[in-house]
């Protein structure tokens, strides 16, 4: 009885173990946890459409690089995108995904929802530590009529390395001569002043709990975790909250199809209503693929989502890519992402 | 026919005895070969960052990702100073724990109160971080860091300990949080070794005339030491290598400050924080040789306790 038992049991597991390898097309990716949400959701409904599984690991875009170098997945993923410089020399070829906005959110008594406005040398400012009150004469001068308390701020940082970090601090690095020559613009920084938030959930919760903070998150968690955000003044000289056509028209102003390698930071983008702290995320690639066949479902994967994709990504906050943008990358795939033998992989047809 | 049964049979259990021998060395062997492993390859991954920044990355404050100018001091002295604290609050709570359970409490109490003790061991780490970060850190900045600025904070010389506002998170945040971690650990081997002490010795020292004092301090606590420098240290490792607790509510920044109120920066979560998106050779490399930093001090701690306990066990005798 109990040999039984333990035959059956080793049967089971044996079985376990050996039927995956059956699923030959598998897809395998890893890398930036920021897009991770929408890739699930998206490899969700292509399974249930296709029967293709897509395997994805969110292990940050550090990860990501290092495991599409070392050729252990099908496709790495970035937030910050590689230059044309660092795919050369890597053989990759790199594509953006889906856009997101990064959001500076306070947390100031009396003060109502996108109520206060912000420069980005004033921002800059506050996160180089120069402004230390709420009432400063130079936030003061651009609030006109609010009552500004004479408080210390708090600032708060992302204490984790992350994309959200990145953009964050190239828009700043754009504004401000000064953070650029002092701290610059990466994934993690050396912060002049502030604490550390886990995630942006750690963020939004520091920001949430100390009083006469000021933290940025993804724009995501604004609306989920109904926090009071800034207006800031973008490249043109105005001020906009951030929304989604906001994100959009940051992409619109870009000239994606002069940006090679797609090698494009969305922040600080001229445009009336652009969101100046918007970004991609990046899916990268090798040129030369050695199993054709495994390069085809990725594209065709991301083909799918292209065409599929826009109102699941909607659905989490994300925000789709421009139309022109995307006729831009499946050329580009033509052009780049080939067998061995020199042939295209895939060809899309408009 | 008998006899030679017997002899079978006596060979076939020095068979077993020869490869149970033989098993159990090898899994000795093997934790030691791993952990032979685990120093090569901290090692070799540190080299980078070694040959860069030489014994400056112990005395540097800097850590710059853009620059790729790295120190290794914030993180060092925040894991110690929250060790710290942890068990200048954990051990003498865990002692009293301790012994209320073995001498005082009613028999009846003793069994649910101590399986209450070891429940409490059993969270997992991110359970303690985000009630921290969730009830304790706001409680803490509303009520008790204002009291302990107008109280401690008002003695002179140790005032600068306690400056600055009121966030609920920090260096003191963290050490509290680990305290409240490393009790139940520390409370319940004090307890199973308190046990152990014969009632033939205590009792006679009641006889006596000792008070419940006098027998805990001069017969239960001399009987019992290694296992109490036992507790303590497992309470310590667990205090400096505590993760995800610490991440939440220590506030995770790069920067020296005198003050507990402030927020700081430990190994272990700076580990946690930075590791996936670190690139860059150098960067990895630091982090590394931040893992390799904790592990040396880690090492000093158990050789320290044991030359401690070598001492105690050498002055057995003399003294009391």
């Amino acid at each position: 009885m109990k040999l039984q038992f333990v035959f059956a049991l080793l049967v089971t597991t044996a079985a376990l173990i050996v039927t995956p390898v059956t699923y030959a097309a598998d897809i395998t990716g890893a890398g930036a946890t920021f897009p991770y949400p929408i890739y699930a959701k998206w490899a969700d409904a292509y399974k249930k459409q296709t029967g293709v599984r897509m395997n994805y690991q969110s292990i940050g875009s550090g990860g990501g690089i290092k495991q599409i170098k070392a050729k252990t997945v099908d496709f790495g993923a970035s937030d910050k995108p590689l230059t044309l410089e660092e795919l050369e020399v890597n053989g990759l070829t790199q594509f953006p995904t889906v856009l997101g906005g990064v959001v500076p959110v306070i947390n100031v008594d009396g003060v109502k929802q996108g109520q206060i406005r912000l420069t980005g040398t004033v921002l800059a400012d506050i996160f180089l530590g120069k402004i230390k009150r709420w009432n400063d004469p130079s936030i003061a001068d651009l609030n006109a009529g609010i009552d500004l308390p004479a408080s210390n701020i708090t600032v708060v940082h992302r204490a984790d390395g992350s994309g959200t970090t990145f953009l964050f601090t190239d828009y700043l690095s754009k504004v401000s001569p000064e953070w650029k020559e002092r701290v610059g613009a990466d994934a993690s920084v050396a912060w002049p002043v502030g604490t550390g938030g886990k995630g942006n959930e750690g963020v939004a919760n520091f920001v949430k709990q100390i009083k006469n903070s000021i933290g940025y998150v993804e724009a995501a968690y604004v609306k989920q975790s109904k926090m009071n955000y800034v207006q800031l003044q973008n490249h043109d000289g105005i001020y906009v909250i951030p929304t989604e056509d906001g994100f959009k028209a940051a992409a619109a102003n870009t000239q994606w199809d002069k940006a090679p390698g797609f090698y494009e930071i969305l922040t600080n983008k001229p445009g009336q209503n652009s969101w100046p702290i918007t970004g991609a995320t990046f899916i990268l690639m090798h040129k030369s693929q050695e199993n054709p066949a495994q390069a085809l479902a990725v594209l065709k994967f991301f083909e799918w989502v292209y065409a599929n994709g826009d109102e699941m990504a909607l659905e989490l906050d994300y925000i789709p890519l421009p139309d022109s943008v995307i006729k831009l990358i499946e050329d580009s795939w033509e052009a780049n992402i080939k067998g061995k033998d020199g042939k295209a992989i895939l060809s899309v047809k408009h | 026919m008998s006899k030679i049964h017997f002899a079978a049979k006596l060979k076939r259990q020095l068979l077993f005895d020869w490869i149970f021998h033989k098993v159990t060395w090898f899994f000795t062997f093997v934790v030691f070969a791993l952990l032979a492993a685990l120093i090569g390859s901290l090692l070799i991954g540190s080299m980078p960052a070694i040959k860069a920044f030489g014994f400056d990355f112990l005395f540097s404050a800097d850590w710059n990702p853009v620059t790729e100018k790295f120190g290794a001091l914030v993180p060092i002295v925040g894991t110690l100073i929250t060790s710290i604290i942890a068990l200048s609050i954990g051990i003498p709570v865990s002692f009293g724990i301790a012994l209320f359970l073995t001498e005082l409490s009613p028999p009846w109490l003793r069994r649910p109160l101590g399986t209450a003790i070891e429940l409490l061991a059993g969270i997992p780490s991110i359970i303690y971080g985000m009630w921290g970060l969730f009830v304790f850190a706001p409680l803490f900045a509303q009520y008790i860091q204002p009291w302990l600025q107008d109280t401690l904070g008002q003695v002179p010389g140790i005032s600068f300990l306690f400056e600055g506002s009121f966030m609920g998170i920090g260096m003191l945040t963290a050490g509290i949080i680990l305290a409240i971690m490393v009790i139940p650990f520390i409370a319940a081997v004090m307890r199973d070794v308190f046990e152990i002490v014969p009632p033939m010795l205590k009792e006679s020292a009641y006889a006596f005339g000792a008070t419940t004092w006098e027998v805990i301090w001069y017969v239960v606590l001399p009987y019992t030491k290694i296992g109490v420098v036992g507790a303590i240290m497992l309470g310590l490792g667990r205090a400096l290598g505590e993760t995800m607790a610490v991440t939440f509510v220590i506030g995770n920044a790069h920067q020296l400050h005198a003050s507990l109120f402030m927020p700081g920066n430990s190994i272990a979560s700076a580990l946690a924080n930075e590791f996936t998106e670190a690139d860059g050779e150098l960067y990895t490399s630091a982090l590394i040789e931040l893992g390799l930093i904790l592990f040396f001090i880690t090492f000093v701690v158990l050789a320290f306790s044991k030359i401690l306990l070598v001492q105690l066990k050498k002055r057995e005798g003399t003294a009391t």
